[in-house]
């Protein structure tokens, strides 16, 4: 598996992500500059700029017409993909820390940071789209709500939006997870998963089941509904990233020594590697390999053949499976398989 | 020294041969008293007037005569009736002729109103006591004996195939487990055996020697199911189909005078030394004398496919004997056969050409050599039309042997044969094709003398050992050549379906070798030629040829063959003196038995790919012994099926030997599997219920949109200019001149 090294960005990474069809990488990074990519050959597309500070967040809509980004310059930026154009900017009261769309594509949920007085909390913008085409026709510049920090909770660091975007999901700095409607930022439910802050949360392809990844080195897959544990992968090292790979049954986790740590271990020490799991088993499967600084992101391409990585050292690492990931099963899955086979034979010959 | 002086006459010293003792033999000599056992008694005679007695006593006289010198003949007169009682006394000279004339005339019909009944005096005394009973009694039959299901074994839940083995005085049966430690299908039991323990060929049936004769074992424990009472039998040998069993001794079968109800002879089996049995009722079917002054060639009852027929080779003659049918000669007679060699039936039923509804024929081939007015031949023949096949017409022969291929679709004759000379010997294979029309024949020279041969399995490819001749006799050069036959297959025949009529081809083969075994696969495609430890050879070695390699080096002289072959594997096992594959034909078992080499005994079990899978060095190894299977009962179809899912099958089968393995894995993959089960199960209620509150149908992938309008074709032409060069060229031509 040779990976293709996406150098571009001057400074460390802080998301990476696919597009629907799995053919454009988007990135962004401390350097004020978000780029996208052609994910076949790690070309580069194009940038987008405009923030004045650091880029925390990227996200594409399902359609690859808009991306939107969200910055420490107090700001959240709609940009058009095919030319790179800016098309609106919201102005925030405090640091964006995550942005993403809704699944439909007309709602944007932002993560702001609890600083200067403000109590944090994750806001949910409004875009008006035309029916046919898609185009965003108008833009509210003010809030759709705000879920502001409930009392006893500290500061969500990420949020994400559910299956059909009928929930927002946050994870917070205390490693709890709350539950809201995604139509008006009700309260549902919450539930104490981790001991320290929360890192990412990704969902499933369906959006009916997330990981968490967090500091305290353990991830968890979450039913979306109950909030109850499905999973755990324990790991010996503080994790920024977590993804649920199609395709194949693994989950894929990134992290390593803390970044103001990285300057006193040594680059095999720091554990600055991807660890595959597998996601029903919870058996560690393997390790990629090859950053220099602790991998700040991880994201899997839709169609489960790729996948890249954003690290604390300034680039992203893109790789493409090779067969032996694909043909790679356990005992007990195949012949799992080969009896539903032999079922479906059977039932088709009756 | 009185006792030392008697010590000192020794009885061998006593010269008695220039003694006349014959006067004192005449004086003591005794007369023998009146032997009843010279009497019979005859009932059922015509009651004839005292006027006719000396013409029936002369005709009576002249009947009784066949069966031996008649002393005396006594008609009783009925005093008053004037005329004979209709029974007579007979006196012969001794009590042989007496038994003859029982055997002989025992329900004679003299005419259609009388018919003799001759008995011993003896008889009379043991019928005309009070205490026999007159009645007519129905035979009692034996309480029906439930046995255990004999077949067991292949119900076992992985299929696994038991073995025998031998140590010392125990005999085990045991389940073969792969590279693990077998498991006991029996606990071991000492002198299970005198000898050797042997399986039916459909392995139904395990059979043990003992002094008092032969026993058969079976079912889940083997329980001992028959006895089968043959004093000091040493020989035994199945029919095909597990009805029959043959067994031979040296002994002479003695039947004693007052012999037990259950005593399994009848007085015509003295002093014969072979014996048919019926396995499932143990009882004796049929015994033979062995044929005098012959060569012992076990098994001496060779048996036709279905065990509808037997044949002995006897002295110029083959006698095919009916087993459905009491074990008559076929024909009521002996066939002659003038000098006949050896035979050897079909060991399956031939498809003939002229069979119609895929009818199966018994066969058998025989061979005699050349006589005065006759050249060699090989024969084919029908049974029991006795209907000659082919024959097959062979000059200058020293030696010839039959070898038929498993499903009789080929028989090969090899013929060892000499130049005019007698110096140099060479063998011809001629190949009869039973399934075509009129049995064709193909020959295959060879320049060498082939000692070995070998049919594939269901196959149509075979192996020899030949012998290369060399001026040396040093017995440490290897002369042994093994070369490898195949049809020949030229590129078109493989889609034109009237293919031209087989050839053999020689296609590879190996010089330098000590081999003298070739043991094919019993599924085919695999063959191992191996030199195994005799009297001749000190050393075994083995080597594995895959017929069928898939990659592509092959180790082929010339690729117009139906073969591919590749040598795979050259395993160790010095000292071994025997080899089994298992009736699967996945592995093959080879043990050094202490019986034959004292060193380093113990067995080891090989996959097809030559690597070892397991091996116990055992003190005092003796024996290791297959449990045969039998034919599979799955149709063509289904065996299709089965090979078209192979990989989920194998995926199942992998799982379960790495359960096997060890018990920690064995949990790992119990645990595994409940995860797995646990996660469908959660992704399954999760469908259900996303269904159900929200109108939301689950997925795990993303679904790729396929219409065109999603797409769009990007052409991209990279052009490079590795150089560019700017000439001046002279022109070639004039310039074009106007017209």
């Amino acid at each position: 598996m040779r990976p293709i090294l996406l150098k571009g960005h001057e400074r460390s990474l802080t998301q990476v992500k696919f597009n629907r069809e799995g053919d454009l990488i988007f990135t962004c990074a401390k350097d004020n500059v978000a780029s996208v990519w052609y994910s076949i050959n790690g070309e580069r597309l194009g940038t987008f700029e405009g923030h004045q500070g650091t880029i925390w967040s990227i996200d594409v809509d399902y359609n690859t017409q808009y991306a939107v980004t969200g910055s420490a310059d107090f700001s959240i930026k709609l940009w058009k993909v095919e030319d790179g154009t800016n098309v609106f900017t919201w102005k925030t009261k405090t640091p964006v820390r995550r942005v993403e769309f809704s699944p439909s594509g007309d709602r944007i949920l932002a993560v702001l940071d609890g600083v200067m007085g403000y109590a944090g909390s994750v806001t949910v913008y409004e875009l008006k789209r035309d029916a046919q085409t898609q185009e965003v026709v108008d833009v509210v510049e003010q809030p759709l709500f705000d879920i502001l920090t409930r009392e006893g909770f500290e500061i969500a660091a990420v949020a994400a939006w559910s299956f059909a975007g009928n929930y927002i999901v946050a994870g917070h700095k205390d490693g709890k997870v709350s539950k809201y409607d995604g139509r008006n930022g009700d309260f549902i439910d919450a539930a104490e998963l981790h001991t320290q802050s929360i890192s990412d949360i990704q969902f499933s392809p369906d959006g009916t089941y997330f990981i968490t990844s967090s500091r305290d080195s353990a991830a968890r897959l979450v039913d979306m509904e109950t909030l109850e544990v499905l999973k755990t992968y324990e790991t010996d090292c503080p994790l920024n990233s977590a993804c649920i790979t199609p395709l194949k049954q693994f989950v894929i986790l990134g992290g390593g020594q803390d970044a103001k740590d990285v300057t006193t271990t040594s680059s095999r020490e720091g554990k600055f590697e991807a660890r595959f799991y597998h996601k029903i088993f919870q058996d560690e499967i393997g390790r990629v390999k090859g950053h220099f600084g602790p991998l700040n992101y991880v994201a899997v391409s839709p169609q489960g053949t790729s996948y890249a990585s954003g690290g604390e050292d300034g680039f992203v690492r893109l790789h493409h499976f090779d067969k032996s990931y694909f043909d790679f099963k356990y005992d007990v899955e195949k012949s799992a398989e080969a009896q539903k086979h032999m079922q479906e034979l059977e039932s088709a010959a009756a | 020294m009185a006792t030392s002086a008697l010590e000192e006459i020794r009885i061998e010293d006593i010269p008695v041969d220039d003694v006349d003792f014959s006067d004192l033999e005449k004086k003591f000599e005794v007369e023998s008293p009146v032997n009843f056992d010279n009497f019979v008694v005859v009932d059922g005679a015509p009651v004839a007037p005292e006027s006719k007695v000396p013409v029936l006593t002369k005709v009576l006289t002249k009947l009784f005569s066949q069966a031996g010198s008649v002393v005396d003949i006594n008609l009783p007169l009925d005093e008053e009736k004037k005329s004979t009682k209709g029974y007579l006394f007979v006196e012969f000279d001794s009590p042989a002729s007496a038994r003859k004339a029982i055997k002989l005339l025992n329900g004679k019909k003299l005419d259609v109103k009388h018919r003799l009944f001759v008995n011993s005096l003896t008889d009379v005394e043991k019928f005309g006591t009070e205490d026999f009973d007159t009645e007519f009694h129905e035979p009692k039959f034996p309480e029906f004996q439930k046995t255990d299901y004999l077949q067991s074994w292949l119900q076992d839940e992985q299929g696994r195939d038991q073995f025998v083995l031998q140590k010392g005085e125990l005999t085990g049966v045991f389940w073969n487990r792969n590279t693990q430690q077998p498991e006991n299908a029996v606990e071991p039991r000492t002198n299970w055996s005198n000898t050797t323990v042997k399986f039916s060929p459909k392995g139904t049936y395990l059979f043990s020697f003992h002094n008092q004769g032969v026993a058969s074992w079976g079912g889940r424990n083997f329980e001992r199911l028959r006895r089968f009472f043959h004093p000091q039998a040493k020989a035994l040998a199945i029919s095909p189909t597990e009805k029959y069993l043959v067994t031979l001794s040296p002994e002479p079968i003695v039947v004693p005078e007052d012999a037990p109800e259950d005593f399994p002879f009848g007085p015509e089996s003295n002093g014969h030394q072979l014996c048919v049995w019926d396995i499932a009722t143990g009882l004796s079917v049929k015994t033979f004398a062995l044929p005098p002054n012959q060569r012992l060639h076990w098994p001496m009852i060779k048996w036709s496919f279905d065990d509808k027929y037997c044949a002995r080779l006897g002295p110029n003659a083959l006698a095919v004997y009916d087993a459905e049918n009491n074990f008559e000669l076929l024909g009521g007679k002996i066939m002659k056969i003038e000098g006949i060699q050896d035979f050897s039936f079909a060991p399956a039923g031939a498809k003939l050409a002229v069979n119609r509804n895929g009818e199966l024929s018994s066969v058998l081939a025989f061979w005699t050599p050349e006589s005065n007015n006759q050249s060699c031949k090989a024969t084919v023949m029908e049974i029991p039309t006795r209907r000659v096949l082919r024959t097959v017409n062979l000059v200058q022969v020293s030696d010839v042997t039959l070898h038929w291929q498993n499903q009789a679709e080929y028989l090969c004759v090899k013929v060892d044969r000499h130049t005019k000379s007698k110096k140099t010997f060479f063998s011809n294979l001629e190949i009869c094709k039973l399934t075509e029309k009129d049995v064709p024949v193909e020959k295959v020279e060879m320049k060498d003398l082939a000692v070995r041969f070998g049919w594939e399995p269901k196959g149509s490819r075979f192996v020899t050992i030949s012998t290369t001749e060399t001026a040396d006799d040093n017995p440490a050069i290897p002369k042994n050549v093994v070369t490898f036959f195949a049809p020949e297959q030229k590129e078109k025949i493989k889609t034109a379906v009237k293919a031209e009529p087989k050839k053999w081809k020689a296609f590879a083969s190996v010089p330098g070798k000590f081999s003298n075994t070739i043991s094919w696969s019993p599924a085919g495609r695999f063959v191992v030629v191996a030199t195994l430890v005799t009297p001749d050879t000190r050393k075994a070695d083995f080597d594995f040829y895959d017929f069928d390699f898939t990659g592509e080096k092959n180790d082929n002289d010339s690729d117009d063959v139906a073969a591919n072959l590749k040598a795979v594997a050259h395993p160790e096992f010095y000292s071994a003196t025997d080899m089994q594959w298992d009736p699967s034909g996945r592995f093959v078992a080879v043990w050094s038995s202490a019986v034959k080499h004292k060193l380093e005994n113990g067995y080891k079990v090989f996959n097809v790919a030559g690597e070892c899978v397991r091996e116990e060095m055992i003190e005092a190894f003796k024996n290791f012994v297959w449990r045969p299977r039998p034919e599979s009962l799955l149709t063509n179809g289904e065996r299709k099926k089965v090979r078209k899912n192979l990989r989920e099958w194998s995926a199942q089968f992998e799982e379960l030997d790495a359960m096997q393995a060890d018990s920690a894995m064995r949990e790992l993959i119990l645990s595994r599997r409940s995860m797995l089960e646990g996660w469908t199960q959660y992704r399954e209620d999760r469908a259900a219920l996303m269904d159900e509150e929200y109108n939301y149908q689950v997925f795990d992938q993303v679904e790729q949109s396929t219409a065109d309008e999603d797409y769009e074709v990007v052409e991209e032409i990279k052009e490079e200019i590795l150089e560019e060069k700017e000439e001046e060229v002279a022109s070639f031509e004039e310039p074009a001149t106007s017209e």
